[in-house]
C-alpha cells in the first residue's frame, strides 16, 4: 500500500504536467483562434489566403503527425525545441485551427444591421469590433470553445509519445515497473474525465457571467 | 536541412504499404463505429432509464477521455483479463468505440430532427413500428446525417496514427521505423503530412458536395 502512494505521487505529478499543458495550450489556441477568425474575415485579402491556409493546414493533419514533425523535423532547420514546447506549440496551433472557424461563424452570426448600425455610427472598425460584435459574438462561441478545450486536454495525451512526462506517461511508467495495468490506466482515465468535467462546468458558469445582462435581448 | 528525392523514392514503397494499413483500419473502425453508434443511440433514447443513464454515462466518459488512453486501455489491460487481442483488432475496436460516441449523437440528432408530426401521422395512419421506421423516420432522418457522418470519417483518418502507439503498423509507424533506422526524420515526417493533408482536401471537397447535396444538421 505504501507503495502505491508513491506511484499515485507519480501519476499525480503527471497530472500537474497535462493540467499546465492545457492551460498554457488553450491560452495560445484562443490568441491563435481570434487572429486567424477575424483573418479569414478581413478586408484584404493577403490575410485571407495566409488565415484559410493556416485553417486548413492544421485541420488537415492531426495533432500527432504535427506534434511529431515539430518535434524530429524542426531541430533539423536549426529550431530545437524542448518537448514541452513542442507541445505546447503543436496543441495550440492545431486546436487554434479549430477554433478559428468557431470564431468566423460566431461574428458572421450577428445580424447585418447591427453592423450597418456600427457604420452609420460612425464607430471605427476597432469599436464596431470592441463594442458592438464581439460582445454579442462571444456568447455563441463559448459552448464550442467549452468542447474544443476538452479535445485540447485529450490531445495532450499524445505529448507522451515525446518524452513528455505528462500522466498517460507516468502510468506507463507505472505500469513498467509494477506490471499492473487496470490500475494505472483506470486511475488516469478516471482523472482525465474529471478534468473534463471541471473544464466543462467552468465554461458553462462563465457563459452564465457574460450572458447575464443579455437575457432580453436575444 | 536538404530534401533528398533519391531517399523519398527508395523509402515510398514502404510507406504506400503503411498507407494502405491506414486506409483498411480506417474503414473498418468507421464501420464498427456506425453500428456500435445506432446500438448507443437507441439505448439512450430508451424508455427504460436504467438503460438509458449507463449508457449516457458510458458515452460522456468515452467522449471525455484520450483516445490514446482508451487504447492502452484494450490494448494493455484486456490480456490480464485473458482476452487476447492483435494490436490492428484492439485498435479497431478502441477507435470504434471512441467514435461510436460521436456518431450517436449524429444519430439522434438526426432522428430528433424529423418533426414530431410525421411520428403522428404514422400513429394515424396505423403503420407498425417498424414499417414507421422504415418507411417515415429513416428516408427523412438519414439524409441529413451523411455529411455528419463524412466529416467523422476524416477524422478517424486523421487519427490513425495513434494505432502507431500500439504497435500497429500504419503510415506513421513505417514512417517512424523508416526514420528511426536510417536517421533521416525530415523526408518521412514531411511526406506523412503530405499525404493527410492531401487526402483531406479531397475530402473536404468531397464533404462540400455532400453537403450541398443531402443538406446538413442544424446543429
Amino acid at each position: 500500500m505504501a507503495e502505491w502512494s508513491g506511484y499515485l505521487t507519480l501519476i499525480l505529478q503527471g497530472a500537474l504536467v497535462t493540467v499546465q499543458l492545457t492551460l498554457m495550450g488553450s491560452a495560445l489556441a484562443l490568441v491563435v483562434a481570434f487572429l486567424a477568425g477575424l483573418g479569414r474575415i478581413a478586408p484584404w485579402g493577403p490575410l485571407r489566403w495566409l488565415a484559410t491556409a493556416y485553417i486548413e493546414f492544421f485541420r488537415g493533419t492531426s495533432i500527432f503527425v504535427q506534434l511529431f514533425w515539430v518535434y524530429f523535423v524542426l531541430p533539423f532547420a536549426g529550431a530545437s525545441l524542448s518537448p514541452l514546447a513542442a507541445g505546447v506549440l503543436a496543441l495550440g496551433l492545431n486546436v487554434g485551427a479549430y477554433g478559428a472557424e468557431v470564431v468566423r461563424g460566431a461574428v458572421l452570426s450577428v445580424p447585418r444591421d447591427q453592423r450597418e448600425a456600427t457604420v452609420a455610427l460612425n464607430l471605427t472598425p476597432y469599436q464596431r469590433m470592441r463594442h458592438v460584435i464581439l460582445p454579442q459574438a462571444l456568447p455563441l462561441m463559448l459552448p464550442t470553445f467549452g468542447n474544443n478545450a476538452i479535445e485540447l486536454l485529450k490531445a495532450t495525451a499524445v505529448v507522451s509519445l515525446i518524452s513528455l512526462t505528462d500522466m498517460t506517461f507516468q502510468a506507463q511508467v507505472v505500469r513498467a515497473q509494477t506490471g499492473s495495468t487496470l490500475v494505472p490506466f483506470l486511475t488516469i482515465l478516471v482523472l482525465y474525465f474529471l478534468m473534463a468535467l471541471a473544464i466543462s462546468a467552468g465554461v458553462r458558469a462563465f457563459e452564465r457571467r457574460l450572458t447575464a445582462g443579455l437575457d432580453g435581448v436575444r | 536541412m536538404d530534401w533528398d528525392w533519391g531517399f523519398v523514392a527508395e523509402i515510398m514503397p514502404t510507406l504506400l504499404q503503411g498507407l494502405k494499413l491506414t486506409l483498411i483500419v480506417t474503414l473498418l473502425s468507421a464501420a464498427v463505429a456506425a453500428v456500435l453508434g445506432l446500438g448507443l443511440a437507441i439505448a439512450r433514447r430508451s424508455a427504460n432509464r436504467y438503460v438509458a443513464r449507463p449508457v449516457a454515462f458510458v458515452v460522456e466518459f468515452i467522449r471525455g477521455t484520450p483516445l490514446l488512453v482508451q487504447l492502452y486501455f484494450i490494448f494493455y489491460v484486456l490480456p490480464d483479463a485473458g482476452i487476447l487481442l492483435p494490436p490492428l483488432v484492439a485498435g479497431v475496436i478502441g477507435m470504434g468505440l471512441h467514435y461510436a460516441t460521436y456518431t450517436a449523437e449524429v444519430y439522434r440528432a438526426g432522428i430528433e430532427n424529423v418533426p414530431k408530426g410525421q411520428w403522428e401521422a404514422a400513429r394515424a395512419t396505423n403503420l407498425t413500428m417498424r414499417q414507421t421506421w422504415v418507411h417515415v423516420v429513416v428516408p427523412q432522418a438519414v439524409p441529413p446525417m451523411i455529411p455528419a457522418l463524412a466529416n467523422y470519417l476524416i477524422a478517424m483518418f486523421k487519427e490513425t496514427p495513434l494505432l502507431s502507439a500500439i504497435t500497429v503498423l500504419e503510415l506513421m509507424n513505417q514512417a517512424k521505423s523508416v526514420a528511426n533506422s536510417s536517421y533521416r526524420y525530415i523526408e518521412p515526417m514531411t511526406l506523412v503530412g503530405a499525404f493527410f493533408l492531401a487526402m483531406s482536401l479531397a475530402s473536404v471537397v468531397i464533404l462540400r458536395w455532400l453537403e450541398r447535396r443531402y443538406g446538413r444538421l442544424g446543429t
